[in-house]
């Protein structure tokens, strides 16, 4: 089959004309000729190059540049395959086990055969998948805040000296929990094979939230302070045994189920009970974000656990585990719950502070009763619910 | 009875080639040929070795063909191209000069300073030397020529030493520079030229580049199966489109020898192997 002739004009190989070549010529098929006509001084001997390069054949005939089309074109494209479809609602988007070779190339994808295989750990949708994935990512995505506009920093309170350090052994150990917190999706969304696409932009916006947050209560800690409180020993040892959790659902179980479930009840306690405006604040935006950690760890822990009933008791034997490894610390420190019953209290007045503690206790039932609820979601009875909940970390996270 | 292999001779110009050959090794393992490759630093070495018998086949550039052709005969014997890449065939090298310098022909190029590649280069120094000469322009002694010696020795395989002739051309310490007429392309993608910047003042007669040399002592069992292999390598097998991706390359083809004419007329001009063939062949 023989093409019209394709013009080049005075435009050479060495201004992108093999741009159009190469256009002219994907259309053709194997043994197909083009015909090329331009006036390139150099136009000969580039075309002759990239002819040798490319595999095509040249001669030349009349003025005309005669390319017959080689066997390599196309090589690329032809034995690829089709990776899923990148819009994950349309039947067999998403694969059960990517392969390897699918690599970085996106869902949806043609991926060219022989591509490297890069091993991703996290390659079995029935782990990681959860089909609100993309949806609690959109949202995330949309409500992003901007740490400099959203808190009113300039409504700057100044508390008495004794609860202002309260709040700032709040902020202290409020950093270090969410330090634990962006590790742990961070390290994980290393860990998704990239076809599960919405997974791992989703734990990417998670540890980028967990950054504005830290951000945000670091901010508020030096608003009056130039220093932060104290970082205890077995604050620190609760969140190590959250950290070095290895597995990925049963990360997802104690971190976000458990630990940013209880710390939802903590945040909105803070957003009750902070004694200043930027500590309400940064409570409430942090809660809204929590919120969305917490429904998608549900969510594919649900699905999961529908896929692998064995799961449960996997995830029984992580909480008894950790609680193990925990007995011998000192759970929540004893500096954060008297700062908590003090921002409560506002004042050491007696009275005050029975009214104080009496919220912190409230609290601790408020996560209780919300521990138990979702763990009841995930397919535990009420009992195991109930017996599971009394082991989380005294440290709430 | 444990099987032979099969052992080819390469230069190791870039540290690419060890990936090639290690690929090209597994993929002729997975067709049940035993096959291995050594590394020279340079093509001399090469070919002596291979006179000596210490591998089978060479890969070798178009000059180690004519030492290996020479000094085989020399000692009687008799060199055979099997095979050799697509893109080894009909090569061309171009003269390039600034445009709007004045220089149109070659006879501008009298009294001149010529960028050439390293001396050992047959497309950057040898063969557009010998065009100047064969159209009345002595080297040395009717222009100046300029050497650029990037890793001698390896016969211009690595373009470092064409991309300094060029590089010396746009800062005018030069009046022409000779490539290879497809990297006259590739130092304008690199953006070492503006498209237009230079004018192709002569084009070298077509040549053929590398080829896969064989002495007549080599195993001819074994050498049929690996020009076999060779041939039957498609662009279409994902295992092996990357391995000739990097050699450069759509296909193997059979060997030809007709494609080393301006070369061999080169070096006898320029007499450039007299000194080394009467050492290796002494």
């Amino acid at each position: 089959m023989t093409r019209d002739v394709l013009e080049l004009g005075d435009i050479g190989l060495d201004e992108g004309a093999h741009v159009c070549i190469r256009h002219e010529l994907a259309g053709l098929e194997r043994g197909d000729e083009l015909r090329v006509r331009g006036s390139s001084p150099t136009l000969r001997i580039d075309l002759g190059a990239f002819c040798r390069s490319e595999g095509h054949d040249l001669r030349e005939d009349a003025g005309l540049f005669i390319l017959r089309r080689g066997a390599a074109a196309g090589a690329r494209d032809r034995n690829a395959t089709r990776a899923g479809a990148a819009d994950a609602e349309r039947p067999d988007a998403v694969w059960e086990r990517p392969p390897a070779s699918f690599g970085l190339a996106p869902r949806g994808a043609r991926v060219e055969a022989g591509s490297p295989e890069l091993r991703f750990p996290l390659d079995e949708k029935s782990v990681v998948w959860a089909d609100e994935a993309g949806r609690l990512y959109a949202q995330a995505a949309a409500q992003q805040w901007d740490p400099e506009h959203a808190i009113p920093w300039h409504e700057r309170v100044e508390l008495p000296a004794e609860l202002e350090d309260a709040v700032v052994q709040i902020m202290t150990y409020l950093i270090e929990n969410e330090t634990a917190a962006l590790i742990v999706p961070a390290r994980f969304a290393a860990q998704v094979h990239p076809h599960f696409r919405e997974v791992q932009q989703l734990l990417a916006i998670q540890a980028a939230d967990e950054a504005r947050h830290i951000e945000v209560f670091t901010r508020r800690a030096l608003l009056w302070r130039t220093e932060l409180a104290l970082s205890t020993a077995g604050g620190q040892a609760s969140l190590a045994t959250l950290i070095e959790e290895p597995d990925f659902s049963l990360a997802a179980l104690l971190l976000s189920v458990l630990g940013e479930g209880s710390f939802l009840s903590l945040l909105w306690f803070l957003h009750e009970h902070g004694p200043d405006p930027v500590t309400r604040a940064v409570a409430r935006l942090a809660a809204q974000d929590e919120a969305r950690h917490v429904a998608f760890g549900l969510a594919h822990l649900a699905r999961h656990v529908e896929l692998e009933p064995n799961l449960l008791t996997r995830m029984a034997s992580a909480i008894e585990r950790r609680h193990l490894a925990l007995s011998t610390t000192a759970g929540l420190n004893a500096e954060v719950f008297d700062a908590l019953v003090l921002v409560a209290a506002r004042s050491y007045d007696p009275a005050a502070i029975r009214r104080g503690y009496g919220a912190v206790v409230a609290l601790t039932v408020e996560m209780d009763k919300g521990r138990r609820s979702r763990l009841e979601k995930l397919g535990f009875d009420a009992t195991q619910a109930e017996h599971l909940s009394s082991l989380h970390t005294r440290n709430f996270m | 009875m444990q099987r032979e292999t099969f052992v080819l001779g390469a230069v190791a110009y870039d540290p690419k080639v060890v990936t090639i050959w290690e690929g090209f090794r597994a993929w002729f393992a997975e067709r049940d040929f035993d096959f291995d490759f050594v590394l020279y630093s340079n093509y001399e070495r090469q070919v002596e070795a291979h006179l000596r018998g210490d591998f089978h086949v060479a890969w070798n550039s178009p000059l180690a063909w004519i030492e290996t052709v020479r000094a085989a005969k020399r000692k009687g014997r008799h060199a055979e191209a099997i095979a050799m890449r697509d893109t080894d065939r009909d090569l061309t090298s171009v003269i390039l000069v600034r445009s709007g310098t004045g220089i149109e022909s070659v006879a501008d190029l009298a009294g001149k300073r010529v960028g050439v590649g390293a001396p050992d280069s047959p497309q950057a120094t040898l063969i557009p030397l010998g065009l100047l000469a064969e159209r009345g322009l002595e080297p040395g002694r009717d222009f100046e020529v300029v050497r650029h010696d990037v890793l001698v020795g390896k016969h211009g395989d690595h373009i470092g030493g064409e991309r300094d002739a060029v590089r010396a051309l746009v800062r005018g310490s030069v009046d022409a520079a000779c490539v290879i007429d497809g990297n006259h392309l590739l130092f304008v993608q690199e953006g070492l030229v503006t498209p237009g910047a230079l004018s192709v003042v002569a084009q070298t007669e077509k040549y053929d580049h590398c080829n896969f040399t064989l002495l007549d002592d080599a195993p001819a069992g074994l050498a049929t199966r690996f020009r076999e292999l060779l041939v039957s390598m498609s662009y279409d097998d994902p295992k092996v489109r990357p391995l000739l991706d990097l050699e450069g390359l759509k296909v193997f083809l059979p060997g030809r020898t007709e494609g080393y004419a301006p070369l061999e007329r080169a070096v006898d001009r320029f007499r450039y192997l007299d000194a080394w063939l009467g050492r290796v062949t002494a």
